[in-house]
């Protein structure tokens, strides 16, 4: 594992902006090569998306050779309702971006069969390649997507009940009121997430903390299902101070210590795509 | 144009000889990053994304980009979702404003035209006066026929037609009859022997006017008997009623208004003046006998010259969702400077942007444009971007009933809209998504063919 611990909220999404453009562009993605992305939806990545989209702009980045699959949707919520996890995607990040949109997958909560719907996502997953990099998020229960404690950790796509504690917390998002809060998803999986080659988990904010703890610090368990990935051979944690208030001051420290290692990994990178081909002209040049 | 064309061409441009492809090349290289291969996109109709500006939606100006499909404005969200479609052409506004056009709901003519007098050229003088129109980011508007005899009415009425706008000229959305149903005392400039009261009636209109077949908006003075039992037959033929060129006191106007009227005719001019005790159809804007769901819309000659500012500004603050910019313009409009004979008429236009009765000091009337009614509006009230271009657009399109398809930009609205920088100067201007007008070049006159580029704005077709 890899538990990056940056100042704050803003320093934590660029640098996870950053790790992704660099990953992207080192795998150089192209017609023949598409880099297969999960992507997760609520208030911690938003900064990251934001980031995202500056670097699209700025020219440093394309998503033209992207697909994404996205985590999960809500259940029987019209497609366009403003706080649908399509609407949230497109807000917040296709809109601004060069994705084709028939690589931007996301769950259809409104689908006549729901468990076909999910096998299909699954299909469709293995027929890009399975995922390079999934991207996620943690709520304050330890839950991955929607897979609420008790969770499979070997589950697949599927529809899932919402806790409570999750129906609060997303209740800010249909103003305050819990009665509007949809109460059944479609969600990847822990185990389909597991299956990814490499795993992003993004927690900011103190009242993640516990939840990082229990999915760090203690063993692997159903009921925080994050903890899942102590499993995986490629998992980074990006989180904030607050989020580590719960750690131990051992493992805090262990991991800022290594923070010059970590900090390589987003560099610009040297022998970019750009820069190659400079150099190419300039050996023609010659 | 076909895909297939401007995708082998975009190619041609984009990829190296061994087919592997390269950032853009060429002065549109910024607005081709991310299209570098045209993919092949579901719809078969052309879809343009303008990006780069700022859009006049839901009465805030904002960061959005503004999509267009066969003369529509579209939902990007919907398109990418349903459809997995995308822009085939992207424009680059260079950071400018985006506004719905201009409607003027009061225009007597304009670059030479009388609409009320040219008889044997009705449709060339409407047509005329459409192209004009565009160069001030006017896109749609209602040619105003004033107090008139029976012949002409009969005459042009009918050959005033709905149409669409296009680039041969802005929409004409529907006829404005101003009189002859008017008061002798508040004629202003209408000729007093063809006033007209009423008799009986509706035979008295339809004497006068032989159709209404066209007509979207008419001007009454409320005073007269039976006017309220025609405001009814008009309102339940779909006309707007609007009350002007009166000296009815406040109760003969909410009379009028409770039979259906909608609207004042240029607030302020042609009616009796505001007084404390008789506060007259200046009155109504803060009326409390205005039927509940029922906006009143006042149109406003906002030239500085009609209405003082400090008049303006009042009316303004006391009733601000129902101000309509009109320009009441005419045949001195869009003229250059000179010396003119118009018909009987002769005037002279100024440097100043006046037009007097020759030799005179005489104002013969309004020669101010849309975009300057805005600016002029923005400026002497000091109210928002947003209000001051509402005032020209949303207002006089709810004032007339289709707000769902004009002055907006809202999704399936139709695509009349301009560009316009910081100090709300056209720069260009679109109908049904098409180029009609834009600064550096004029006129375009031709259908469908977009390749004149606008310096600075990157067309890609």
């Amino acid at each position: 594992m890899r538990l990056v611990i940056l100042d704050d909220y803003d320093k934590a999404s660029d640098w996870a902006a950053r790790y992704i453009m660099n990953r992207i562009l080192q795998f150089n993605p192209g017609p023949d090569k598409y880099f297969v992305m999960g992507l997760p939806t609520g208030s911690t990545p938003v900064g990251t998306y934001k980031k995202l989209i500056e670097f699209h702009k700025a020219g440093q980045l394309s998503f033209r050779y992207v697909k994404t699959f996205n985590m999960d949707e809500y259940v029987a919520i019209p497609r366009d309702h403003p706080e649908s996890y399509h609407s949230f995607m497109w807000a917040n990040f296709f809109k601004h971006i060069d994705i084709l949109p028939e690589n931007a997958h996301i769950l259809d909560g409104n689908a006549e069969d729901l468990e076909e719907e999910c096998r299909q996502y699954e299909e469709k997953i293995k027929e890009a390649g399975g995922v390079e990099l999934f991207l996620g998020g943690i709520g304050p229960d330890g839950h991955i997507a929607f897979n609420e404690p008790g969770s499979s950790l070997v589950s697949r796509t599927r529809v899932k009940t919402l806790a409570k504690e999750t129906i609060i917390a997303n209740s800010r998002f249909f103003g305050g009121d819990l009665a509007k809060v949809p109460t059944m998803a479609l969600t990847v999986g822990v185990g389909t997430v597991m299956d990814s080659r490499e795993v992003m988990i993004l927690i900011t904010g103190a009242h993640k903390a516990l939840a990082l703890y229990k999915a760090i610090e203690e063993g692997v368990s159903h009921m925080w299902t994050v903890s899942a990935f102590q499993q995986h051979r490629k998992v980074i944690f990006v989180c904030d101070e607050d989020a580590t208030l719960e750690l131990k001051v051992k493992t805090v420290k262990y991991f800022k210590g290594l923070m010059h290692v970590h900090n390589k990994l987003i560099e610009p990178m040297e022998n970019g795509p750009e820069k190659k081909k400079r150099k190419v002209d300039e050996g023609i040049n010659k | 144009m076909s895909r297939q064309k401007s995708s082998a061409s975009l190619k041609r441009k984009c990829q190296d000889d061994k087919g592997k492809v390269v950032k853009g090349r060429g002065p549109w290289s910024a607005t081709v990053y991310g299209y570098l291969e045209m993919p092949s996109n579901r719809s078969t109709s052309t879809i343009y994304q303008f990006y780069n500006c700022r859009i006049l939606k839901d009465g805030k100006l904002q960061r959005e980009d503004l999509w267009i499909r066969d003369g529509k404005i579209l939902n990007p969200e919907k398109l990418f979702f349903d459809e997995k479609g995308y822009a085939d052409v992207r424009i680059d506004c260079k950071n400018l404003l985006i506004a719905p056009g201009y409607i003027d709901v009061q225009i007597n003519g304009g670059f030479g035209v009388d609409f009320s007098s040219d008889v044997e050229n009705v449709e060339e003088g409407v047509s005329k006066v459409a192209k004009g129109l565009l160069a001030y980011g006017c896109t749609s508007f209602c040619p105003t026929i004033v107090t008139s005899p029976p012949e002409i009415y009969r005459q042009i009425i009918p050959r005033i037609k709905l149409r669409d706008g296009s680039s041969e000229g802005a929409g004409v959305l529907g006829i404005h009859i101003e009189g002859p149903f008017i008061s002798k005392d508040k004629k202003g400039a209408h000729p007093e022997k063809y006033l007209k009261k009423f008799r009986q009636g509706w035979d008295d209109v339809m004497e006068t006017y032989s159709t209404l077949d066209g007509v979207k908006l008419f001007t009454i003075a409320p005073e007269l008997e039976h006017s309220s039992d025609i405001i009814k037959q008009l309102v339940k033929r779909n006309i707007r009623v609007s009350v002007g060129h009166s000296s009815a006191n406040l109760s003969q106007a909410e009379a009028a208004v409770k039979a259906g009227a909608t609207c004042i005719t240029h607030l302020f001019n042609a009616m009796g003046p505001f007084h404390h005790r008789d506060p007259g159809i200046v009155g109504l804007l803060t009326s409390h006998k205005i039927p509940k769901g029922v906006t009143l819309f006042y149109g406003m000659i906002a030239d500085g010259i009609h209405t003082d500012p400090a008049a303006l500004r009042i009316a303004y603050r006391a009733h601000p969702q129902g101000i309509v910019l009109v320009t009441d313009a005419i045949t001195a409009m869009g003229l250059p400077i000179g010396s003119y004979k118009v018909g009987q008429q002769e005037f002279e236009v100024t440097p100043e942007g006046r037009a007097f009765v020759l030799g005179t000091k005489t104002l013969i009337g309004s020669i101010v444009t849309m975009d300057k009614c805005v600016k002029h509006f923005l400026e002497a009230t000091n109210c928002s971007t947003e209000e001051a271009l509402e005032a020209g657009t949303r207002h006089p399109a709810e004032m007339l009933g289709i707000a769902a398809q004009k002055g907006t930009l809202d999704y399936n609205s139709d695509a009349d809209f301009i560009l316009l920088d910081d100090e709300l100067n056209v720069q260009a201007t679109y109908i049904a998504g098409e180029l009609v007008w834009d600064k550096v070049k004029g006129n375009h006159d031709k259908r469908g063919v977009q390749r004149k580029g606008i310096s600075g704005f990157k067309d890609i077709v």
